[in-house]
């Protein structure tokens, strides 16, 4: 395990207290590099995301099971971008689905915007958004039709809904395939309109499994533009999971990295790649270089995840 | 690519530096205090949600209303194809076939429309809008309650069809059909929640649903008497046939369609009731099982 920079400092300072982390320390600009810290009093941090312990495992069949998250401890604060990395099959889509009330842990627990995902999921529902990384649109509807009924689960009216509808559907260009069925639409488009979909309510807690694959680099940046628009005007928390390195360092607080179910790194891309400098040859290392280091440059097509006889 | 780094969005420095080492939130406050969000969705009520699903159910069939048509072509062609001989071998000649024959071939556009709706649950399983579904606040019963209520929107339109296309044959629906119709849809609520039921079992497995659909869906139709009547059957099928629920069904809709709103009907409406009541109940458990 790695861990450096403000998270592993503010780890050292902090209690847990009722929801709320008790942050007696520094002032951390997140953006400064690792080990340089503003002087001052950080205050109250709320947490959005306060996972302890949390862990999945899967019945593959009758002798075998696979771990695919084992016991991991996640705190965002709220405002935070944070990005979570892994190789295929790191657990990301599995650590989502729990915090999103999907898929019940096998053991650990969690509060998501303030509420507990096991005792009060339908309050944490109320507050998140999430957009999985299948298609989230039904095949059949049409594209409008599906935007209008996902603001009418949220509770919000008709006309409005409507009108939230035709505002995202300019935002994210799909104006012209408004009243296309959604099967119709091409990879990119049906990945905007995901997307859409879970920014209608203009949720408080954003979780996005990698929301810009399949986009043309014009569209993912079009993506990333609204995305932070709406996070300014709302102070959205958003937790995301990308393969696309570049996104993570130029948009993400925080990098998280996953690997074989476990988190190994938890910092800034600047404090991510300071350390690597640090113990490496490579002068100037990307957050490609970082990845390759934490999580290996094998292939992970012989990897086989870790298989235990079932008791 | 250019991306620009956005502005850090933590927290007011202002006010943490007038904070001093210890503030404690706790976590026995009111909702909005409770959730760090300042704005979240109220509840809904269970109705608006089960509306709002059944109206996402409905808006295909109302864009498209002619696939309705593909729904049934089996039925039609039985009408078609089978009704002829039908005619030649009772000898009752063809109003009289037809009076006999319609309701049990309406009662079979119904069995098929319904038990296999669950086919549209299983492709939103499979690619993921179930899933989006679930995350959102609707209560978990509303969407299975609220795509077997759809149902009887395509029930209606089906049995409306039928009757209009047998009617210048001689067919002759009475007033009494209308009871018909709402038994129909009843069952169909029913029967449609079983097939909801089973598509969340099959889950990932669409063949699993198709085999299990495919071996109840024939037995029940053959046992029914809905094509030939079950007179001269031998002793162990009628046994079976008064096991089958669909037979009180199929005698309640000739009894009502031809006018006679008797004892059969009132059998017919209890096994619709008993249906609809297995189906909600098995629906509803099934995916307060799977998602929580
Ligand atoms: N429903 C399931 N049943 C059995 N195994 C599962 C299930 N869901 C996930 N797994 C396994 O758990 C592990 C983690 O999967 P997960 O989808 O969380 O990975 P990921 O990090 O999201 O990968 P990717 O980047 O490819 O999306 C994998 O080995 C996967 O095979
Ligand atoms: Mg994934």
């Amino acid at each position: 395990m790695r861990f450096s920079g403000i998270w592993r400092e503010t780890r050292a300072r902090t209690a847990v207290v009722g929801e709320a982390w008790v942050v007696n320390g520094r002032n951390g600009d997140v953006r400064a590099d690792s080990g340089q810290y503003l002087a001052g009093m950080l205050g109250r941090v709320r947490l959005m995301i306060n996972a302890q312990g949390l862990a999945r495992t899967f019945q593959t069949s009758n002798y075998s099971t696979v771990e695919a998250v084992r016991g991991i401890d996640l705190h965002v604060a709220e405002g935070e971008l944070v990005a979570f990395l892994g190789p295929n099959g790191a657990g990301k889509s599995t650590t989502l689905r729990m915090l999103t009330t999907l898929l019940p842990p096998t053991s650990g627990t969690a509060t998501v915007a303030g509420f507990d995902i096991a005792s009060d999921p339908g309050e944490v529902r109320r507050c998140i958004g999430y957009v999985g990384q299948g298609d989230g649109a039904g095949h059949m509807q049409r594209v409008r039709d599906e935007l209008i009924t996902q603001g009418r689960c949220y509770g919000i009216g008709a006309a409005e809904s409507r009108h939230r509808a035709d505002e995202l559907l300019e935002q994210l260009q799909l104006t012209e395939q408004a009243n296309q069925k959604v099967m119709t639409l091409s990879g990119g488009q049906k990945r905007r309109l995901d997307v859409a979909l879970g920014l209608v309510h203009r949720p408080g807690l954003l979780f996005l499994d990698e929301p810009s694959t399949g986009l043309d680099p014009q569209n993912r940046a079009n993506l990333w533009s609204h995305i932070l628009r709406l996070r300014e005007e709302t102070g959205m928390t958003i937790f995301l999971t990308t393969h696309y390195l570049d996104e993570a360092d130029a948009m993400a607080e925080r990098v998280m990295v996953m690997d074989r179910g476990e988190v190994i790194a938890d910092d800034t891309a600047d404090g991510l790649k300071a350390d690597l400098a640090a113990r490496s040859d490579l002068a100037q290392p990307t957050l490609d270089d970082v990845f390759l280091d934490l999580t290996g440059r094998s292939l992970r097509d012989s990897f086989m995840p870790a298989v235990a006889a079932a008791a | 690519m250019h991306f620009t780094r956005p502005k850090p969005f933590l927290f007011d420095p202002s006010e943490s530096l007038t904070m001093s080492t210890t503030t404690v939130s706790t976590a026995t406050a009111t909702r909005a205090e409770h959730s760090p969000l300042a704005w979240t969705p109220q509840p809904t009520g269970f109705i608006h949600d089960v509306l709002t699903v059944a109206i996402r159910e409905l808006r295909p069939l109302i864009r498209e209303p002619f696939t309705l048509v593909f729904g049934m072509m089996q039925p039609l062609f039985f009408l078609g194809l089978f009704g002829p001989l039908l005619v030649r071998t009772s000898g009752l000649g063809e109003a009289a076939t037809l009076q006999w024959f319609v309701p049990g071939i309406i009662v079979m556009s119904v069995l098929f429309g319904t038990s296999t709706t669950g086919a549209n649950l299983l492709q939103d399983i499979t690619t993921g809008a179930h899933e989006r579904m679930l995350v959102t606040p609707l209560s978990r019963s509303s969407l299975v309650v609220g795509r077997a209520l759809k149902e009887i929107v395509p029930v209606i339109g089906q049995a409306v069809i039928i009757v209009a296309v047998s009617t210048p044959f001689g067919f002759e629906p009475h007033a009494a059909s209308l009871l018909g119709i709402v038994l129909l849809a009843v069952f169909g609520v029913g029967l449609g929640a079983l097939s909801y039921a089973l598509a969340m079992v099959a889950g990932d497995n669409p063949y699993v649903f198709w085999m299990v659909q495919q071996s109840v869906l024939f037995p029940l139709l053959l046992l029914s008497g809905m094509l030939l009547p079950l007179d001269d059957a031998p002793g162990w099928m009628t046994v079976l046939a008064d096991l089958n629920p669909l037979t009180y069904l199929v005698d309640a809709e000739r009894a009502l369609f031809a006018g006679n709103a008797g004892a059969d009907a009132l059998y017919g409406a209890i096994a619709s009731a008993v249906m609809a009541g297995i189906g909600l109940g098995v629906a509803v458990k099934g995916i307060n099982k799977e998602a929580r």
